[in-house]
């Protein structure tokens, strides 16, 4: 295998221009692909320590009525704190929050949103609940996201009338003062929700000690059958992260995929120009003592050493390349918001040695092949006809 | 290996190509036998069957019809594995075109033939040196093929061929490609390695030059040999 590698080595840089073309589209589609896996990964992985952080914390028990993607289930939805979520609500290790139907009317208009009823002095959640303490008994303090704001065209101090139907069915309205508008990158306790105190909420609607949702801090790390409740776990909640971060990166993959497909048909027009340009050499390597297989086992490796040049060449300029992507991050515009699940606004890349390690692999296995089909060719090839310089 | 030991037996040997629907015989019953230490030429006008008998020999080829034996195998019998083993072990190649490495440097396109034969590092340098010496081109041993002349990449093509010391050296036109005086020192050469080493040189050739050297004349017409003469 030395003797091939050494052979193999010489042939390769002595091809000279040719080489080189094929090893920088190559290095373009190593580095292609690590920096969009690992921006995905970074995007995944930022995605779900935010929801972590704002939303979901280490898990989350669910009353057994509760469906986020119904909000026709939200009058039944509720119940009873159990006695073992209340100690660990009591011991600042779970925080609950009540969900109910309303109906926003800011400046004549009017916004379907889920009311969001949350402790104000919970310390479970990265949340600015605190905003939500009040002494005036009159007054009910509100907090939005910011995308919430900018819909309803609301800023901070304004006041709006809030709708809302109580646990026997009657309709009921009072007004709300914004106190305070979040940024969140996760969207998911923003658009469509306004959140008041959950002491407040359980007043307004009678629905005295009930929650919707008791979130779990992230250290809690306890996850008992509870009746009448349902634990998801964070795998579950961040399922969607998963499967939009997984639908996103099919997408990036196609840019790599051609990258990768150009640098192929390059590596496989210059093993089929070399083999007939070569077959003179061909027929001599025969005539020195050579079967066809070592020939073979030759080009093929001449073919696949594209692929470790190419991997040498990206890490001399995808290192430092990547290393600031990693550092820096990459900003996120505005638009992005849309995007479908929380988006920072710098996304930092997570580059990993598995990362590395797979996509190195895999160019190397795809060079060795698409360098191997051509080389078949030799097999077919009489000795006396190489030497010739015929191709049969 | 003795001299005047029997290297190449061929018996009624047959080579024919098909020529669209005809057929080009390029061998015709061709019965031989060369022994160690031969110097010895094949001859005749082209078309005659001398490349393509030297091709059977070299077991780059295979007959129709016949037998080959060379070094105690039947080169119609062998696989291709077993057939480049036999070149690699017993048989040096001279071709008209040099057919040396063009990225390897005269040093290592000798080499090569001892890198196949996994010779060890030191005795690969020294056995390359000596190859070298004979055809005298050590002081070029790091030009490439580019750098030297016809007859310089001939010599290399030389020490590359007796390098391992095969029994046999076939030479398909080696003298065509060179002018007089270069034919003349390749011949002095090649001429010294068979007296001194005893290795059974065969060429292919219509070269009147290369004629004068040879031991041994067989003079092929058609495919056949129409004559067989030992030159005093």
């Amino acid at each position: 295998m030395k003797l091939y590698l050494k052979l193999a080595w010489r042939n390769l840089l002595a091809a000279g221009l040719r080489t080189w073309l094929n090893v920088i589209v190559l290095s373009f589609a190593f580095v292609a692909i690590i920096w969009s896996q690992g921006l995905y990964r970074g995007l995944s992985r930022q995605a779900a320590q935010a929801m972590m952080e704002a939303e979901i914390g280490g898990g989350q028990y669910w009353h057994e009525n509760y469906d986020p993607y119904n909000p026709l289930t939200l009058d039944k939805a509720h119940g009873l704190v159990p006695a073992s979520l209340a100690k660990l609500i009591e011991e600042g290790k779970a925080t609950a929050i009540l969900i109910v139907q309303g109906t926003l009317y800011p400046k004549g208009r009017f916004f379907p949103v889920l009311i969001k009823g949350i402790e104000p002095r919970q310390k479970v959640l990265l949340f600015p609940s605190k905003y939500l303490e009040t002494s005036n008994p009159d007054e009910i303090p509100a907090v939005m996201g910011s995308r919430m704001a900018n819909t309803c065209n609301l800023k901070i101090g304004d006041t709006v009338t809030l709708r809302w139907r109580d646990k026997s069915g009657a309709f009921d309205a009072r007004e709300l003062r914004l106190v305070h508008v979040m940024r969140t990158t996760v969207q998911s306790i923003d658009q469509g929700q306004v959140w008041i105190s959950l002491d407040r909420l359980r007043k307004l609607t009678g629905l005295e000690n009930e929650a919707t949702v008791v979130t779990l801090a992230r250290e809690a790390n306890w996850a008992e059958e509870i009746p009448g409740w349902s634990f998801k776990s964070l795998d579950f909640l961040l399922k969607d992260i998963d499967e939009v971060v997984r639908s996103k990166n099919i997408g990036a993959s196609i840019v790599y995929i051609v990258l990768l497909s150009l640098a192929m048909l390059a590596i496989f027009d210059t093993q089929v120009l070399s083999i007939w340009r070569r077959r003179k050499e061909i027929g001599t390597l025969m005539a020195l003592g050579m079967t066809r297989s070592q020939v073979i086992k030759l080009f093929t490796l001449e073919g696949a050493l594209h692929g470790v040049l190419a991997a040498a060449v990206a890490a001399i300029y995808g290192f430092p390349l990547l290393s600031l992507f990693a550092r820096k991050g990459l900003g996120m515009p505005e638009v992005v918001d849309s995007y479908g699940f929380a988006l920072g606004e710098r996304i930092l890349p997570v580059y990993s040695a598995s990362l590395i390690a797979g996509t190195a692999l895999l160019v190397m296995l795809v060079t060795t092949i698409v360098s191997f089909l051509p080389t078949r060719q030799i097999a077919k090839l009489k000795p006396t006809e190489a030497l010739r310089g015929k191709i049969t | 290996m003795r001299k005047g030991e029997i290297l190449i037996e061929t018996k009624d040997l047959v080579k024919i190509y098909p020529m669209g629907r005809h057929e080009l015989v390029a061998l015709n019953r061709v019965n031989l036998i060369f022994r160690k230490g031969e110097f010895a030429g094949l001859v005749g006008p082209s078309g005659s069957g001398k490349t393509t008998l030297l091709n059977i020999i070299g077991s780059l080829d295979l007959p129709t019809s016949g037998s080959a034996v060379v070094m105690e195998r039947r080169v119609e019998e062998l696989s291709h594995k077993e057939a480049a083993r036999l070149r690699n072990e017993h048989i040096g190649f001279i071709f008209q075109t040099f057919n040396l490495l063009p990225y390897y440097t005269a040093y290592e396109n000798v080499e090569f033939p001892l890198l196949l034969l996994k010779v060890s590092a030191s005795e690969r340098r020294r056995r390359v040196m000596e190859a070298l010496d004979w055809v005298r081109l050590a002081d070029r041993a790091s030009s490439r093929p580019a750098q030297l002349s016809g007859g310089e990449c001939q010599r290399v093509a030389i020490a590359r061929a007796i390098v391992k010391q095969p029994a046999i050296i076939l030479a398909d036109e080696p003298t065509a490609n060179l002018d007089a005086e270069n034919s003349h020192n390749i011949l002095q050469i090649m001429a010294e390695l068979n007296h001194e080493l005893g290795t059974t040189f065969i060429f292919a050739t219509h070269d009147e030059k290369v004629i004068s050297y040879l031991k041994r004349k067989i003079t092929l017409f058609d495919g056949r040999v129409v004559k067989d003469e030992i030159i005093s």
